[in-house]
């Protein structure tokens, strides 16, 4: 279709409007557009989004168990999260999520900047060579940690494979191995989503106007100062927006670690998610699990309340 | 623009060599990301015993066989029984008898393909048109306690799948909607509309109010501007918005696991699931991942222009 056939198609898909709806809308103030615009929206967000939150609230009060439908439902108050916060296991997968938070960022932070700064070079092709960078981020996390597997095999796997021919350990068991796991799962992530800092890098490192380094050229600045005292503040926002975003989501990581160590070995991988999930829907302690997604939704929700402030002050 | 950006930095930092350097090291990073997808593309066209040989094989004969297996169940059959069916009647009967064994019917895949595709349009659609609309109605009218609204909409997308899932899963069985089309549809222009609204506000906002004030004074009402003025130039952001909810739809995995088992399930929990005889069957693995990825490859490319976009909900252009 060229533009003007589309152009056409939209104009005779308005005329096709049945003539009393059309009529409606026509005569319709700005303030009823509005709202007839925006309600659907919202209606479908507090549909499946927020009657189902107020569920989980109700639902973190009781001992309900899904798989019991007959059950009785008592209302227990407080008791699930008084277990939650009282039990060892709830801060030993808190601990595992922040390992992986922690250093997925760090490395991801310290690989991504880098390259961006290389690519900002401006290289002949470098545009093509940040387009074969991105397509990592875009794959779908669970198909990744399912291949992702396959390269780990520690007798035939091209992981082992290529490590070895580095430095001879012999083979390396990335998923089995109980030292080795949570790192398996730490370079998926940061092969994939390495990108995702390269990108938003590189959006700081062109927001800069160039008079700056012409101004500080004229101050006989070198290049450690123009890096120090221009490069880096500016960037620094866009870096910590990314860092709190990708921070968010993998604080909430489900997929790439189901498919690839599922928690495991033991649960040496069981990172806040995984967790949730084996509660809910393994044990089916659903009012327990009820209460997990409750204190995981106030964090996630307290995080994204700043990541919104700072993506807002980033754009003035 | 570009040409000045050039100037200054060739001043100081950009000589020749070091683009040399930075060349040559974003390519060498480039190479190694790309090995692991190379890898599995790769393995699609191993025979399952070379896809487990050691050293692992870069050469190779390549064959059909992982293919042959995603879209087929086989069982195993004694030499006497296969010679007495005659000859094969396809090259894929021949291939699959080669190991001893004869094709029992279709596997699941193309089905799971087609939910992907159907739940993936579906609520691209939905998601894309519902977020037009809302984005217009928040970009151009007043509308009390916009803000709240927005970080609304938007934190929606922050929740954890996972949590969002116990109660889905209680309310989805309530309504007869888990394990269908509709059910999962419905989820995904949930998680999807508020991106929809982020990314195409930012397009609105881009398109200078006077057009559709001129369009208004010509005698269209306020909703005729909005469908012949406004729609025809967000065309690209709609298309841009488009492909960003089909690749979440396509990709996502926690809902799919824990809402659909059977004739709704999608692709991303089922591949891991493709098993042959003896433990995993890599080279079918490897054979429906690459069918898998492939349109996500083409649309990065179709979109790198707009990925930085897309990622920040709008926020961020160039």
């Amino acid at each position: 279709m060229t533009t003007k056939d589309k152009t056409t198609f939209i104009q005779k898909l308005a005329l096709a409007t049945p003539e009393p709806i059309a009529r409606k809308a026509r005569g319709l103030s700005d303030r009823a557009l509005a709202w007839l615009f925006i309600s659907p929206t919202i209606i479908l967000l507090l549909a499946i989004n927020i009657f189902p939150l107020l569920w989980t609230i109700y639902l973190s009060f009781t001992n309900y168990h899904a798989n019991r439908p007959n059950m009785h439902v008592r209302w227990i108050g407080l008791r699930n999260y008084e277990r939650i916060l009282g039990r060892e296991d709830v801060w030993e997968f808190m601990q595992i999520t922040a390992h992986f938070v922690f250093w997925t960022m760090l490395l991801q932070v310290l690989i991504g900047f880098t390259l961006a700064l290389l690519i900002n070079r401006n290289f002949k092709g470098a545009s093509f060579w940040v387009t074969v960078i991105l397509i990592p981020m875009m794959l779908s996390p669970a198909v990744v940690g399912t291949f992702w597997t396959y390269l780990y095999q520690p007798q035939t796997g091209i992981f082992s494979y290529i490590i070895n021919a580095f430095h001879n350990f012999g083979p390396i068991d990335m998923i089995g191995s109980v030292k080795l796991a949570p790192w398996a799962i730490i370079i998926v992530d940061t092969w994939m989503w390495t990108p995702y800092i390269v990108l938003l890098t590189l959006a700081g490192l062109r927001s800069i106007p160039d008079y700056l380094y012409e101004a500080a050229e004229i101050d006989r600045a070198n290049s450690w100062q123009k890096f120090w005292h221009i490069t880096f503040p500016r960037v620094l926002p866009f870096l910590m927006l990314a860092v709190l975003f990708r921070g968010i989501e993998n604080f909430k990581m489900f997929d790439m670690v189901a498919e690839l160590t599922s928690g495991g070995p033991g649960s040496v991988t069981e990172v806040v998610s995984i967790a949730l999930k084996r509660a809910a829907f393994e044990s089916w302690k659903t009012g327990y699990a009820s209460a997990l997604a409750i204190i995981l939704f106030v964090t996630v929700f307290a995080l994204g309340n700043i990541y919104v402030k700072a993506l807002n002050r980033v754009k003035q | 623009m570009n040409k000045s950006r050039n100037k200054a930095f060739s001043i100081s930092e950009s000589s020749r060599r070091s683009k040399v350097v930075a060349g040559t090291l974003v390519i060498l990073y480039a190479l190694v990301t790309m090995i692991p997808l190379v890898w599995i593309f790769l393995t699609g066209f191993k025979s399952p015993p070379d896809s487990i040989a050691y050293p692992p094989k870069v050469f190779f004969t390549p064959t059909l066989e992982g293919y042959v297996n995603l879209f087929t169940t086989r069982s195993r059959q004694t030499p006497e029984y296969i010679k007495s069916l005659g000859p094969p009647k396809t090259w894929y009967e021949e291939l699959v008898r080669k190991r001893n064994m004869v094709i029992t019917g279709p596997s699941r895949f193309k089905d799971r393909y087609m939910n992907s595709l159907v739940i993936g349009f579906g609520s691209t659609f939905l998601a894309v048109f519902l977020g037009t609309l809302a984005a217009y109605g928040f970009s151009r009218f007043r509308v009390p306690l916009k803000d709240d609204l927005l970080f609304f909409i938007l934190s929606t997308r922050m929740m954890p799948p996972v949590a969002v899932a116990i109660p889905i899963y209680l309310m989805y069985r309530q309504l007869g909607l888990t394990d269908t089309w509709l059910g999962m549809i419905l989820l995904y222009t949930a998680v999807n509309v508020s991106l929809a609204v982020w990314l195409l506000k930012g397009f609105v906002d881009e398109i200078p109010r006077e057009y559709e004030e001129a369009a208004v004074i010509d005698g269209y009402s306020r909703f005729q501007a909005f469908v012949k003025v406004v729609l025809p130039q967000m065309r690209t952001g709609i298309a841009a918005t488009a492909i960003f909810c089909l690749i979440f739809a396509w990709n996502e995995y926690a809902f799919a696991l824990l809402l659909t088992s059977g004739t709704a399930q999608t692709a991303p929990p089922f591949i891991p699931q493709i098993i042959g005889e003896g433990g995993l069957d890599w080279p079918a693995v490897a054979a429906g991942t690459t069918l898998f990825l492939i349109p996500i490859v083409f649309f990065t490319i179709l979109l790198r222009k707009q990925l930085l976009r897309g990622i920040t909900f709008g926020a961020l252009r160039k």
